[in-house]
């Protein structure tokens, strides 16, 4: 499927995620290609918001939360002492399960990034916020509406204004959490549809429940299992195709056909 | 099987018994209702009556007549309790909302467990007691009573009734909607003053107006901070001010430095005085205290109304 040369825009290595003394996912070993779209699959509770939350800091908001191993970024480790968080989370932008949407205007919701980062000039901001409205496949339900909430827009809307927020600050790559779970099938195939344009601009790393969406939208798949311990670990990483047509794994196959989990 | 089971019951007679519990329960709630606010409309009324009498505007805008005499004001107390209840809230509402966040970002630290501990037993110190503590600690100090010192005590009064309610509204901001802001790089007192206080505001601001009630109607810490004050009146003082080519802060300072008044304060002395224009007026008071604390929540549901609909 893919002809053009792969680069590792992410690689983990053996990344395990402690909260407390419990052991979230373990020995984690994965590469992430840029442009690429990338969806973590697995039962619920195996690991995968807690490995998508720790690309980019994310897992740090929790108490008592320990990493081992590595997430390299562009070949530098993001857990380095010396290595500053917010640089990061500039770099690894991330859409929520629940649209999120913060409480002031569709305006000031896009235009919250980038005033974090110092731009003031309102024409400037206006520009950035048509832009990744654009980019966001919004801008033409709310451009005449822009000074309206955030909050007032449908569970669609709001998604998709989440991802123009978390494009607005042009991030590298893009983690999504369940982003269509809360949404009827329509918003979600919006939303697919826009994954798939998004994914020539930014690498893309997407949780999903739903086997037909991650073979739908993502070039590769990572199959995540919970152990006996249960702690999430990955037990196949390969091509989405590859994935459903070819597993390697019993447990992938299993999987995938709806054997269990 | 289950039709034989079924056939030897009668169903019609389970329907009607449980109809019929319905209709009595439905009716008690509503019986209780009732009676829980006969108290509160009895209140209102009587008040409305004893005290809508001797309501009129010389009342608001005069100060008192010497004992004795008729007519006169409260102006001094309505400046007074206006003055002290913004002191306390300036004191207190920031601390309060401080302390709030620190309890919900930081839920189960041992100094969140103290600051829990420690406001719980706040609030059930009886308020007379906070007003020694302010006599031993501000009046004594300053060898004088003033509406500082009560602004003081009434912060303290207001200060576990702000932070409980806001921690509890706080609670229920998404904490993916803070993520969400931090995800972007903000840090957490930018995350915090423009996403999760405005996402929490309504609650917030009704558990403000909690705290300002319950301060407007206390009475005995004042009794030790502010004493009262027959004479106290702002504009006296800013026009003395002006004459006398005083800064703001000199002006400010004398306000905040008198003995004043409140009208919790006014209602209880002239309760027992042996006037009964006294007595009649004392009602008065207590209809001006009761319709400023009822009219302070009505404002604040109307911001809040009016925010939510700007908002939509």
């Amino acid at each position: 499927m893919q002809t053009q040369t792969l680069t590792r825009k992410i690689e983990t290595e053996n990344l395990s995620v402690f909260y407390g003394s419990f052991k979230a996912i373990s020995d984690v070993s994965v590469e992430i290609y840029e442009n690429n779209v990338t969806a973590l699959i697995g039962p619920s509770g195996c690991g995968k918001s807690t490995f998508l939350r720790s690309l980019n800091r994310l897992n740090d908001l929790v108490p008592k939360t320990a990493v081992a191993g590595k997430v390299l970024l562009d070949d530098t480790d993001i857990y380095a002492p010396s290595q500053d968080v917010v640089d990061i989370r500039r770099r690894v932008g991330i859409v929520f399960q629940r649209p999120n949407p913060f409480p002031m205007s569709i305006f000031d919701n896009v235009a919250y990034g980038p005033r974090l980062y110092g731009i003031k000039k309102k024409s400037v901001l206006a520009e950035i916020v048509e832009e990744s409205l654009r980019g966001a496949a919004l801008w033409d339900e709310v451009k005449d509406k822009l000074d309206k909430s955030g909050l007032a827009l449908s569970g669609g809307q709001q998604q998709r204004l989440c991802i123009a927020r978390t494009i607005a600050i042009e991030p590298e790559v893009i983690l999504m959490d369940e982003p269509a779970s809360a949404l009827d099938p329509i918003a979600t195939l919006r939303i697919e549809e826009l994954i798939r344009k998004l994914r020539e601009r930014f690498t893309i790393v997407i949780v999903t429940h739903n086997m037909q969406q991650a073979a739908r939208v993502s070039d590769y798949t990572a199959f995540f299992n919970m152990g006996d311990d249960r702690a999430g670990y990955l037990v196949e990483f390969d091509e989405t195709d590859r994935i459903f047509t070819n597993p390697q794994q019993k447990l992938t196959e299993e999987y995938i056909t709806g054997r269990f989990g | 099987m289950a039709q034989d089971i079924f056939s030897q019951v009668n169903l019609q007679r389970v329907y009607r018994r449980r109809r019929l519990t319905n209709k009595i329960m439905l009716g008690l709630t509503g019986l209780m209702l009732v009676l829980a606010l006969i108290p509160l409309i009895w209140i209102i009324v009587y008040v409305l009556i004893k005290g809508g009498r001797h309501i009129n505007l010389d009342f608001f805008i005069h100060l008192p007549q010497p004992m004795g005499t008729t007519g006169g004001g409260i102006l001094h107390a309505i400046e007074g309790s206006l003055v002290m209840v913004v002191l306390a809230s300036v004191f207190s509402i920031p601390p309060a909302l401080l302390a709030a966040f620190y309890l919900t970002t930081h839920e189960s630290t041992p100094l969140a467990s103290a600051i829990r501990f420690s406001t719980d037993l706040l609030a059930g110190v009886p308020s007379i007691t906070v007003g020694l503590f302010g006599y031993a600690v501000i009046v004594l100090a300053q060898k004088h009573y003033s509406a500082l010192a009560g602004g003081v005590v009434l912060a303290i009064i207001m200060l576990p009734v702000v932070i409980r309610s806001a921690e509890e509204m706080l609670k229920l901001v998404p904490p993916d909607l803070r993520a969400g802001s931090l995800a972007l790089g903000a840090p957490e007192w930018k995350t915090a003053i423009k996403v999760v206080l405005p996402a929490a505001a309504e609650g917030i601001i009704t558990g403000i107006m909690l705290g300002v009630a319950r301060a407007t109607g206390e009475t005995a810490p004042l009794l030790f901070t502010a004493l009262g004050n027959d004479n106290y009146e702002i504009g006296k003082m800013i026009k003395q001010g002006i004459e006398h080519n005083q800064s703001i802060f000199d002006v400010l300072g004398r306000i905040f430095e008198q003995p004043a008044d409140a009208l919790p304060l006014t209602l209880w002395k002239y309760a027992q005085q042996p006037y009964p224009e006294r007595v009649e007026q004392s009602w008065a008071v207590a209809l001006v205290l009761m319709l400023f604390v009822l009219s302070l929540n009505i404002l604040a549901r109307v911001w809040i109304a009016r925010r939510r609909s700007a908002l939509q």
